[in-house]
């Protein structure tokens, strides 16, 4: 009677590994294109013929490396921030942007720069953390008057608690004269990362490793409270848990590169097309193509305009709303 | 012994469990029944520590359920709700798999795994084992859940409503399925019918709800009674011996 669906899992699974050595490939591709685009002359064979004081070898320890790293760094985490959120929430589209988290760790930074210039990086990026925790803190609270099945509404709520925080951190850097400032350091980009200035990240790349750890108590979770209780797991730790891994995340990548909107949304949803929401299974996946995803807009920000910069959050920004759009209209999507 | 001692559930000024005094543990199969709004499923979130009571308290094999670890109560005890919706993308083996969590916290073993393959036959799903949740029937979701709670492996199974969505024949398998569990495994079963039919055929015992209250707790035969059913849904009903059977006729 159904024997026929009993196999049909071979060609799909088929197709996914196909799919999985293309993401594979794509990321070494671009991870080596990376690492020789820019304005100086690094290329393998530039480097072959070092002699001691290279000038390519050392642009490529100081800038480049360091530079695609952080790109590498940032793609995967910001993917598995996405991916929390989402199982945390059960809801499809939020992610740190989308939900004021980004907004109050920009606050936080700014409050730093105001009140305490002097702190290093590091402090300014606990400072942000702090308050991207209290923000994830205040989006869940505010979330819970709306009903999980409300798929549109949440991610609703979440911008306009992300619009408020937004204003006012706009209205203090405008009172303080820091408006530039402020507009430059948070867009989205790589072009002043270098040795020394991007470590940061490595922290970012910490929390995806507690992700990965954890997965199965986020994809239980993700089952809903009611689930989650009858199946043991201490909904509030890993509550906790998941706060912080959104908060690290978002405000390391905040105080190194700036905010980078879309990936958390676009990059989750399309692994979820793929493999669907098991977070164990889907963790290396959207850390994978969350990689490449950013890899790619970062490459194309420094080719666009040779030998000039556009900003990455420019490049992210129309790719990433397109892919999103489509996402949404696309047929089956639960978003109708 | 799953017992309730003088549980009362209230929201606001509705008292929705009233000092509800109960034990499931002696039988296999127990049926609970009663009207819309009776308090079953509420019952069954204060058992499942989904909901913490007003007064009284619950005890799953002398452990309260409002002080003992959520995990060490998960073995023991698993309850499948009414209305289940789960918004992420998983397939049928996911889900089932999900069951064993309080057994293996993530980590897989041998065991775990024949668990979950055992589940997935004892109902018929292994056809299904890779589709996503949102690809099936409402009926072979239901089954699906039903996995998940039997790879569980816990002695008490709590199963509000299971037969929604079941055609006629996964639903007598479903009962069938659930007086196997019973008389081969050794489980303890508590479930939310409709069907009073059902429940006199498949249950060794009936438990009947109203307002908050049992109204009326005892061997099927003791249940199926025209003056207690009628107590219990405000209608008359008629009973009939059928080949040695109980069956319930509603008038008109
Ligand atoms: N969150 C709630 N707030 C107020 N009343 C509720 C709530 N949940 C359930 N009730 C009420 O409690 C009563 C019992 O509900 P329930 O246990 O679901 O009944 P049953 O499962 O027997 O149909 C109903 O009258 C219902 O309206
Ligand atoms: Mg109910």
């Amino acid at each position: 009677m159904t024997a026929v669906t009993n196999h049909a899992p071979t060609p799909a699974r088929t197709s996914r590994t196909g799919v999985g050595v293309v993401v594979g490939i794509a990321l070494l591709v671009l991870t080596v294109t990376s690492v020789f685009i820019g304005v100086s002359d690094v290329t393998p064979a530039s480097l072959v013929r070092a002699d001691a004081d290279s000038h390519a070898a050392f642009l490529l320890l100081v800038s480049r490396i360091p530079r695609t790293v952080a790109v590498l760094l940032v793609g995967a985490s910001l993917g598995i921030a996405g991916l929390i959120m989402q199982m945390m929430v059960r809801n499809r589209f939020v992610e740190p942007s989308t939900t004021g988290v980004t907004e109050f760790a920009t606050l936080g930074m700014l409050g730093c720069i105001v009140l305490a210039p002097a702190l290093p990086v590091v402090g300014k990026a606990a400072v942000a953390a702090v308050f991207g925790l209290a923000g994830t803190w205040v989006f869940l609270q505010v979330i819970k008057a709306v009903p999980v099945r409300q798929l549109v509404l949440v991610p609703l709520v979440g911008i306009m608690l992300g619009g408020v925080v937004g204003a006012f951190t706009t209205f203090i850097a405008y009172r303080m004269d820091l408006l530039q400032s402020l507009g430059q350091w948070s867009q989205g980009s790589f072009a002043s990362v270098m040795a020394g200035r991007y470590e940061l990240l490595w922290l970012a790349g910490a929390m995806v490793i507690v992700a990965w750890v954890a997965a199965d108590r986020f994809s239980v979770i993700g089952l809903g409270e009611d689930f989650a209780t009858n199946l043991g797991l201490n909904c509030r730790r890993v509550m906790a848990i998941g706060m912080v891994i959104i908060a690290v995340i978002t405000a390391t990548v905040l105080a190194t590169a700036g905010i980078v909107p879309f990936l958390g949304l676009v990059v989750p949803n399309v692994v979820s097309l793929i493999i669907g929401d098991n977070v164990r299974r889907a963790i290396p996946w959207v850390a994978g193509l969350g990689a490449v995803f950013i890899l790619a807009c970062d490459i194309l920000a420094r080719v666009v305009r040779f030998p000039y910069e556009i900003p990455l959050s420019v490049i992210v920004g129309i790719v990433g709303a397109g892919i999103f759009l489509w996402l949404l209209l696309r047929k089956g999507s639960r978003a109708h | 012994m799953i017992v309730l001692d003088g549980a009362t559930k209230r929201y606001g000024s509705t008292t929705v469990l009233d000092q509800v005094s109960l034990s499931f543990g002696e039988e296999g199969v127990t049926a609970l029944i009663g009207p819309n709004g009776a308090g079953k499923s509420t019952l069954f979130s204060v058992i499942g520590r989904l909901l913490q009571p007003e007064e009284g308290r619950v005890l799953v094999d002398d452990l309260d359920v409002a002080t003992a670890p959520s995990r060490t109560l998960a073995t023991r005890l698993a309850v499948l709700r009414q209305d289940n919706h789960i918004a992420a993308r998983l397939t049928v083996a996911d889900l089932v798999e999900f069951g064993r969590f309080p057994h293996s916290r993530g980590r897989m073993t041998t065991e775990d795994r024949e668990h979950v393959e055992q589940a997935l036959d004892y109902l018929d799903l292994q056809p299904y084992r890779a589709r996503y949740l949102d690809q099936l029937s409402g009926g072979q979701r239901q089954r699906a859940f039903v996995a998940m709670v039997l790879a569980q492996d816990t002695r008490y199974v709590l199963l509000d409503e299971p037969l929604n969505n079941l055609d006629l024949r996964h639903a007598v398998e479903i009962m069938r399925l659930l007086r196997r569990m019973a008389d081969e495994l050794g489980k303890r079963i508590v479930v939310v019918l409709h069907d009073i039919n059902v429940a006199a055929r498949y249950c060794d015992r009936i438990v009947a709800m109203r307002d908050g209250r049992v109204v009326c707790d005892g061997p099927a035969a003791e249940v199926m009674d025209p003056e207690v059913l009628e107590s219990v849904y405000d209608l008359p009903v008629d009973v009939r011996e059928i080949d040695g059977r109980l069956v319930a006729l509603t008038a008109g």
